[in-house]
């Protein structure tokens, strides 16, 4: 056992004086290997603190939002349904919302307007989100104009801006009252726009679902697990696409690899022959080439995968996160949470580490099989 | 479903690792046809250089089919919020008919490619290559086509998994309507498994120590530590998770892996593998024991590959049997 932890450690300590020996070889290789890692952990990290952030926004959405549906578009809910659902067994309470987006064509951008289930301002009052006061260039106290479906200007007065730390959620927030709402869209006051419903028993959800599509045919009920669901499908979706599209330049680092692997220079083979000629093996040679390969691949997966964590969480993923977050003029500028879970280390490993390593065992074999003399001669 | 990062990862890593079973049995099969030592052609030389290539393509094979095995649990485990029901990864699995099938198909790849690797071992250390063409026979007729087959019914079971997501026409009616995926697995009754998991074990290791000290009963051993390898296995579903868990109705043998159980899983299949193949190994080498070559160093290995499996059985015994013992779970009064 012993002689055997002795002799790895030697090929060990030979492959790295090896490799140093060849730097500029050896260090472009790495530089690319470490560039395709960070490209492709960039983005598995990215999607996967994407889906975090979006199932914490999720988590106090209610456990079941109950929309109307008119030729399959989803239509106002008459406020006298939230009475016939409450009546559900198992359901412990429903809540009529109003919510809505509106279109500022003076600074020409979508504000998300809601009313709160407990008044939070007076008629005539809102509540802005940061991004908001930015672009309406408001402070408190200020007055805005909105203009009424009817294109009636109707006046508000900024009463409070919620701070920029709420951006992911409010960054687009305009919270106003009821009245205010049913006055900018000329909304029917026994409309509402879904009903939030929460159950008792989160096991009787989809039964509670069933019941009240039985009961109000034209509703869709959509659970919040179906929600994150869908979150998640669409980011996996994304990444996967992505990564699709980056295996493009897996391959071709894997040729990269491969070319390099099989390209000994008349140096390496005189060297393998004299390793062969005092007394190395074929499977000396084999091992030195195993560690060489672990040497490379562990350094460049540790130096991708720490650039890919700075990118992604304290540059914001600056390079993929307008192929992966969406766009919009005022798009919430949000810092990820850091998080990396071996998980997602063993993806990036799937996807990067095994195919060079597969790409080399021919090549290494070449190398060490070839004949001593023969090697020395050239 | 096909685009998600890790899916695409374990198929990358499935084409991967056929395509090099492929070209290691290509070579397996030249081997078998055109094998002569006593013959000084070039084609002899170039095939036993070819043997050192495809002894290493089989080791890589092995260790990334061990790491794919548990790859593909965790991802199976991940995707379990795709499908209504689904608690964990037993739920996905059952997502569709090829689940299961492809979860087996990779135990017993690696059980095999562990195998091989025990008998290409042997076979280097013999000076006149004795078993060069029994372990090709096993690469080209039983390991790829396993593998082969095991990619294929992998792809499948991916290109057949759809998540239940929000439709345009309907919410949550979607889901009810199909109903839900069977989230959790029945294990056979405690009781007897308990009694059939200790008397296997009490054989596995008489007949170990006979092979370790009188050189006899090979076979013996290599029935035992399979029989032991699969009551373990079944012992794991039917009650030693529920002493994990603590729970006498959660019988899932995935959810050991996860961190909130300690990953106490990794421990019970690491040690569950080992025992498996040097078990299994052991009754392998029976056949070429009076092989000239051979004939001191098979009883050798065999008595180092029985020693290996049961001190891997006996690990994954204790840690059973601290969890019967100290789990605050009592299923029997």
């Amino acid at each position: 056992m012993k002689t055997s932890l002795n002799r790895h450690r030697n090929i060990i300590d030979f492959a790295l004086s090896s490799l140093l020996r060849r730097k500029m070889k050896n260090f472009s290789l790495l530089a690319v290997y470490t560039l395709i890692i960070f490209v492709i952990a960039s983005l598995l990290f990215f999607v996967n603190a994407l889906k975090r952030e979006a199932a914490l926004v999720l988590a106090d959405a209610p456990d079941m939002v109950v929309q109307r549906l008119m030729a399959g578009r989803h239509d106002l809910i008459p406020a006298a349904y939230a009475e016939k659902i409450r009546a559900l067994p198992g359901v412990s309470t429903v809540t009529p919302r109003l919510w809505g987006y509106y279109y500022d064509p003076v600074f020409g951008a979508n504000y998300t307007l809601t009313v709160p289930p407990r008044p939070a301002v007076e008629p005539g009052n809102i509540l802005v989100g940061a991004e908001v006061s930015l672009n309406q260039r408001v402070r408190v106290g200020d007055m805005v104009a909105f203009r009424t479906s009817a294109h009636i200007p109707l006046l508000l007065t900024v009463k409070g801006i919620y701070p920029a730390a709420s951006n992911l959620v409010a960054a687009d927030l305009v919270v106003m009252s009821p009245e205010d709402f049913q006055a900018m869209f000329n909304l029917p006051a026994d409309r509402a726009t879904d009903l939030a419903v929460t159950v008792a028993n989160p096991r009787e959800l989809a039964t509670v679902a069933a019941k009240i599509v039985e009961f109000f045919p034209d509703t869709r009920p959509i659970l919040k697990s179906e929600m994150l669901r869908t979150y998640d499908a669409i980011f996996d979706w994304r990444g996967g696409m992505m990564v699709v599209i980056l295996t493009a330049a897996v391959l071709s680092f894997v040729i990269f690899a491969w070319d390099k692997a099989t390209g000994l220079s008349a140096e390496e083979r005189r060297e393998i022959g004299i390793l062969k000629s005092i007394g190395w093996e074929t499977a000396d040679v084999l091992y030195l080439k195993f560690w060489e390969g672990i040497v490379i691949s562990l350094s460049a997966f540790l130096l991708g995968g720490l650039l890919a964590y700075g990118h992604v969480f304290f540059f914001s993923a600056s390079l993929f996160e307008h192929a992966l977050k969406g766009w919009a003029v005022l798009y919430p500028k949000f810092k990820l949470v850091p998080a990396v879970d071996s998980y997602h280390l063993a993806v990036l490993f799937f996807l990067t580490v095994l195919p060079y390593t597969v790409a080399t065992i021919v090549p290494a074999w070449l190398a060490a099989t070839v004949d001593p003399d023969a090697a020395m001669r050239s | 479903m096909m685009q998600h990062p890790a899916i695409l990862a374990l198929l990358i890593s499935s084409l991967l690792i056929s395509g090099m079973l492929l070209y290691a049995a290509w070579y397996g099969a030249r081997i078998i046809r055109s094998w002569n030592l006593h013959s000084g052609s070039e084609l002899q030389l170039q095939l036993e250089r070819r043997t050192y290539l495809i002894s290493s393509i089989l080791g890589y094979a092995l260790v990334f089919q061990v790491l794919s095995l548990f790859f593909f649990i965790f991802t199976a485990d991940t995707l379990h919020s795709q499908f209504t029901g689904a608690m964990c990864a037993a739920g996905s699995l059952n997502a569709n008919g090829y689940g299961y099938p492809t979860f087996f198909l990779k135990i017993a790849t690696c059980l095999l490619a562990g195998v091989w690797l025990v008998i290409n071992h042997v076979d280097a250390r013999g000076y006149d290559y004795p078993l060069i063409k029994v372990k090709y026979g096993f690469l080209v007729i039983i390991l790829m086509p396993l593998v082969l087959i095991e990619t294929i019914v992998q792809f499948r079971y991916f290109q057949g998994l759809h998540a239940d997501v929000i439709t345009s026409c309907c919410g949550s009616l979607f889901s009810v309507g199909k109903g839900t995926i069977g989230g959790d697995l029945a294990g056979l009754p405690a009781a007897p498994m308990e009694w059939a998991f200790y008397a296997c074990l009490a054989l596995a290791l008489v007949s170990g120590l006979f092979v370790c000290l009188k050189d006899r009963g090979g076979y013996v051993f290599s029935a035992a530590s399979a029989l032991l390898f699969t009551v373990s296995a079944t012992s794991l579903v039917s009650f030693i998770c529920l002493y994990v868990y603590e729970l006498p109705s959660h019988h899932c043998p995935f959810c050991i892996l996860q961190q909130e159980y300690g990953s106490v899983g990794y421990v019970f299949y690491g040690s569950l593998f080992v025992g498996g193949v040097a078990g299994m190994g052991v009754g392998a080498l029976m056949p070429f024991r009076n092989h000239a070559s051979l004939s001191r160093i098979i009883p050798a290995t065999q008595r180092r590959l029985s020693v290996l499996a049961l001190v891997s059985y006996l690990l994954f015994a204790l840690i059973a049997s601290y969890y019967l013992v100290f789990s605050p779970l009592r299923l029997f009064p």
